[in-house]
């Protein structure tokens, strides 16, 4: 339990010539909310996706739950525990928010085609088992009363809890939000930010892409923070405020 | 409960009512008209395939009338004399395998043929794929056109004649049959065997369609990325659904094969692949009823035409002006057009639209 849940040790990754992400190392602990912060261009969604397997680092070591990973695909590491949502979201948009959310078991359950020609009784219970755990997730996130709306009609708020309720369908041990508060108004926000302490209570660790200073402050238990490709800072919130590269970053160096 | 026996007794009417479809239409049509029957069922069985693919998992495939050919030369190898002709050593008589063996046959090498032609277009997506899987059903159709030399396999444009009619349990569907005192030509036998498969297809789409691996593919289908960060394995499931259409058509061909008694490259041209995906558009891509309907429509229309046209103008100015055919097209690009402009779903438009539409009364029985 004492060993970090995410580990990355001396990630870079090249595009072309720019070095968009260069020996960044950081490590998750498990049971917390771990912000990312950075001004844009900054790399953070660079990183974000090397850890869900979107993009493969150019070098470095990737080490989630004791196991190391080396150039995997995103469904790999979905299968060991990771999940994400992103930052435009990314619903499936033809089908109803039920559907989205049974989509998420899909890591979870195993039965193939025969199951489903045959429609055994394994089969059959492990539907309705997906089916009411899906049921579940979306009350859960408050859309209950939304299972059978077409996810392209959901306003954005409750397109925002509908990927993170999909996203905790496949039983993730990081559940990793892309600027999840992007676009709300201070009551979707506030709401957003109780939804994910009760995330983290339930024993899921949170990591977090925001550019809403103040939820990371709020929220965060330790926050780390890019600038140019590299980390400049990781610590606690209110140390992370004070520290002087930081506010270089974002404020600019003082002349003298 | 009511409304589950009452639909069951719909059920049950229905199947009758398709049953003694062939003797209706025998009667009041002609026997014709039971063979186009036959053929759209055909086309029903191939539509399905392609609906997986397009349909479910949002593949768009230019050239699936490959896989009708793989099924029919499949059944035109393995059950006719022309294997004589390339290995007179072993198949002296050429080779006359069982209905029973040959269609669980072609449906597997459609299949593999399926995966074959899914593995090199798993990054492509789109355009790029339909012009992929456009070269692929062109290929296909040049192989059967052109391995008649130096070995003597499909027989060239010549195409392969002699081919068993198909006989199930002993009894020959070529022949007429006389079943508790009920005579059966030839067409009806046929038109159970394929009602029979149809059914078994129609089974087989709609189990897929609500099972894990349908909600794969249609999240696929939705969004490729967000699939795989879902932890669905996008790789797999493209073959699978690859392989699945793949065997619907291979089924359909074989069928094809044994009921025409002949085959020849030119029944799989563009032309046709472009037919089947017009029938699954139509109807209502991803839903079985409306690829059905559109199967059926695209099926009859040319031979109402036949049936029409020429007569009409001949009555009208002594003469005939536009031939069926030209016609047909004319028609076929109209009904288009018009659908794109005001039903752009298809006829009956998928489930989630109507289920939407539902959705208050659903929500209280789940």
């Amino acid at each position: 339990m004492n060993t970090p849940l995410l580990q990355l040790s001396g990630i870079s990754k090249r595009f072309g010539g720019l070095n968009a992400l260069s020996d960044v190392s950081l490590h998750i602990r498990r049971g917390e909310i771990y912000g990312l912060i950075g001004p844009n261009g900054a790399g953070k969604t660079t990183l974000f996706n090397i850890i869900t397997g979107l993009y493969q680092s150019s070098a470095g070591q990737f080490e989630f739950d004791g196991h190391r990973y080396q150039a995997c695909k995103p469904h790999v590491l979905a299968q060991a525990g990771i999940a994400r949502t992103f930052q435009n979201i990314r619903l499936f948009a033809n089908l109803s928010a039920l559907e989205n959310v049974m989509i998420g078991r899909h890591v979870r359950t195993k039965s193939g085609v025969c199951g489903a020609l045959l429609r055994t009784r394994k089969t059959r219970d492990e539907e309705r088992a997906i089916a009411q755990r899906a049921q579940e997730l979306l009350q859960y996130v408050g859309l209950a009363q939304a299972a059978h709306t077409l996810a392209k009609h959901l306003s954005y708020g409750e397109q925002r809890r509908l990927e993170i309720a999909r996203a905790l369908a496949t039983e993730p041990l990081l559940l990793a939000l892309d600027e999840p508060a992007a676009g709300m108004n201070a009551t979707e926000t506030s709401s957003l930010k109780t939804l994910l302490q009760a995330i983290r209570d339930t024993g899921i660790t949170v990591l977090l892409i925001e550019h809403d200073v103040k939820l990371i402050m709020g929220l965060c238990d330790r926050v780390a923070v890019l600038d140019y490709g590299k980390k400049i800072a990781e610590d606690a919130p209110e140390n992370v405020r004070n520290h002087p590269a930081v506010i270089a970053a974002y404020l600019g160096a003082s002349d003298d | 409960m009511k409304a589950n026996l009452k639909s069951k007794l719909l059920l049950v009417a229905f199947a009758f009512a398709l049953l003694l479809l062939p003797f209706a239409t025998d009667a009041l049509l002609g026997r014709g008209w039971v063979r186009i029957a036959d053929f759209a069922m055909l086309y029903i069985m191939l539509a399905l395939g392609l609906n997986i693919v397009v349909g479910y998992a949002g593949l768009l495939d230019l050239g699936y009338i490959a896989f009708f050919a793989v099924g029919a030369y499949c059944y035109a190898l393995t059950g006719s004399p022309h294997l004589a002709l390339a290995f007179p050593a072993i198949f002296p008589d050429g080779l006359h395998l069982p209905f029973w063996i040959v269609l669980p046959l072609a449906a597997l090498v459609a299949g593999s043929f399926g995966v074959l032609l899914g593995a090199p277009t798993l990054r492509l997506r789109g355009d790029y794929l339909a012009i992929v899987t456009l070269g692929f059903g062109e290929i296909i159709r040049i192989f059967l056109n052109n391995l008649n030399a130096p070995l003597n396999l499909t027989n060239g444009p010549q195409g392969i004649s002699r081919i068993d009619p198909i006989s199930v349990a002993g009894v020959s569907l070529n022949n007429t049959q006389t079943l508790f005192g009920i005579t059966l030509p030839s067409v009806h036998l046929y038109f159970y065997l394929f009602l029979a498969c149809t059914t078994l297809v129609v089974v087989i789409s709609h189990r897929l369609e609500r099972s894990r691996i349908g909600r794969a593919w249609m999240a696929i289908r939705e969004d490729e990325i967000a699939a795989t960060a879902m932890g669905i394995n996008t790789r797999n499931l493209k073959l699978l659904a690859f392989a699945m259409g793949a065997m619907f058509g291979g089924i359909s061909g074989a069928l094809f094969a044994g009921f025409q008694g002949f085959v020849s490259p030119e029944s799989f041209s563009l032309m046709e692949s472009v037919m089947v995906l017009c029938m699954v558009v139509l109807g209502g891509m991803g839903n079985i009823a409306g690829v059905i309907l559109g199967s059926i429509l695209l099926a009859l229309l040319p031979e109402m035409l036949r049936h029409s046209v020429v007569p009409l103008q001949q009555a009208l100015f002594g003469k005939t002006w536009i031939d069926p055919e030209s016609l047909r097209m004319l028609l076929f690009g109209g009904a288009l057009i018009a659908m794109m402009l005001y039903r752009p779903a298809g006829l009956l438009p998928s489930r989630l639209r109507r289920r939407e539409l539902q959705s208050d009364e659903t929500a209280e029985t789940v």
